[in-house]
């Protein structure tokens, strides 16, 4: 899980500094925002203190309204030990009432020339894909005719000589050997490479080649959705692999099942082929055309036909 | 599952080529092994996933094995990243 803090915040976005600076390095926990309208009216109940505080106009000029007691109240009780920033949009002025309770709890406070929602939207999807799971997974991700593949499998098996091929087929490597995955929303993989080896390939034999100066701009991807796991393995005589495609297997990674495929590997067999034609099998089955199943139909209508 | 924390005593860290060396060692086992720094893990076997972490002297790291040989895999790969030169 990745973590933010205020100050990130502040300097992705070009914030204003405007109180509280000791508590700049204060964690945001969760990417919700709450925008304190009810807490302003004094219902502070069901106060979601962990979150970004976001006054926009609405806020602030009901705020205005109030007696001087009653706003030194409502900022004292809004500033607390968990709360991670305060974030004034639209440009406005910061009550002073909030700058002195910022300051003497030590919270952030941040102006934005941004109007509120659209802040609000923007926040919200950086949060969320700063603060979304990850995971590492040892792998090669490559991108097949628009297909996010993984290939896993053991060291030595030829996961990156058979990326290599498939780059040269005009494919595009995503990351060799190291794939840091995030989740994003309910059910997406997002895998990208490690900066550091970011378009490298290790070629046993060879040594570390980098890909984009080899092959150019067009076989490498800085990320790519993960839809199909490819996992390769020595050829194991006493393993039933798949005959017919009628099965699906499924991987779980972090919260999402993504469908695997078991390939063996063996002199005489063309990796780089099978794991392409695989790749526009996959595509062909989302698009509704299932061969197998088709063909198993098929089958059982003649079947049924010839029984007496 | 064998697990062992280790501080890395390298004068260089593990540059490209200790990385190599180490890559080379833990392919010498059956078992699969493993090498944690700041909660990122990556396969021991595979150098690019080993580089990628930058490890640098004085850090702590995880070193796990799993498989039939893991007690001397996890040794000798401590050992390995143990030493001063």
């Amino acid at each position: 899980m990745g973590q933010v803090t205020a100050k990130q915040v502040m300097e992705t976005f070009d914030l204003k500094m405007i109180s509280g600076e000791e508590g700049i390095g204060r964690h945001i926990p969760i990417s919700d925002l709450s925008r304190p309208g009810l807490e302003m009216a004094g219902y502070f109940t069901h106060y979601p203190a962990n979150r970004v505080q976001l006054l926009g106009k609405t806020e602030l000029s009901f705020f205005e309204m109030l007696e001087p007691d009653e706003r030194k109240d409502r900022m004292m009780r809004l500033c607390t030990n968990e709360t991670p920033v305060v974030i004034v949009a639209h440009d406005m002025e910061a009550p002073p009432e909030l700058i002195a309770a910022s300051s003497e709890k030590h919270v952030p406070v941040l102006g934005t020339k941004m109007t509120t929602t659209r802040f609000s939207s923007a926040l919200t999807n950086y949060l969320e894909s700063q603060l979304a799971p990850t995971t590492a997974v040892h792998g090669v991700l490559v991108d097949i005719y628009g297909i996010g593949v993984l290939l896993t499998g053991k060291s030595g098996v030829g996961k990156s000589e058979t990326a290599l091929e498939l780059v040269k087929k005009g494919h595009r490597l995503v990351a060799d050997d190291c794939v840091e995955i995030h989740q994003e929303g309910e059910n997406t993989l997002i895998g990208h490479s490690p900066k550091l080896i970011e378009h490298l390939l290790e070629i046993r034999g060879v040594g570390i080649i980098d890909i984009m100066t080899l092959f150019g701009a067009s076989a490498v991807r800085t990320f790519k959705r993960i839809s199909l796991v490819i996992d390769l393995e020595l050829w194991d005589a006493n393993k039933t692999y798949d005959r017919l495609g009628l099965e699906e297997e499924k991987m779980r990674i972090i919260d999402t099942d993504i469908t695997k495929l078991t390939i063996p590997v063996r002199p005489g067999r063309n990796l780089s082929v099978i794991i392409e034609v695989a790749a526009m099998n996959y595509r062909l089955k989302r698009m509704g055309v299932n061969a197998a199943e088709e063909f198993s139909k098929r089958l059982n209508e003649v079947i049924a036909l010839d029984t007496h | 599952m064998v697990e062992k924390e280790v501080k890395v005593l390298l004068n260089t860290g593990l540059q490209a080529r200790q990385a190599a060396l180490f890559v080379q060692e833990a392919n010498r086992f059956n078992s699969d092994v493993y090498l944690e720094k700041e909660n990122k893990k990556v396969n021991a076997k595979s150098i690019m996933g080993l580089m990628s972490l930058a490890i640098s002297k004085g850090t702590t790291i995880k070193i796990s094995a799993d498989g039939s040989d893991e007690e001397t895999a996890v040794d000798s790969l401590a050992a390995l990243v143990e030493k001063q030169a």
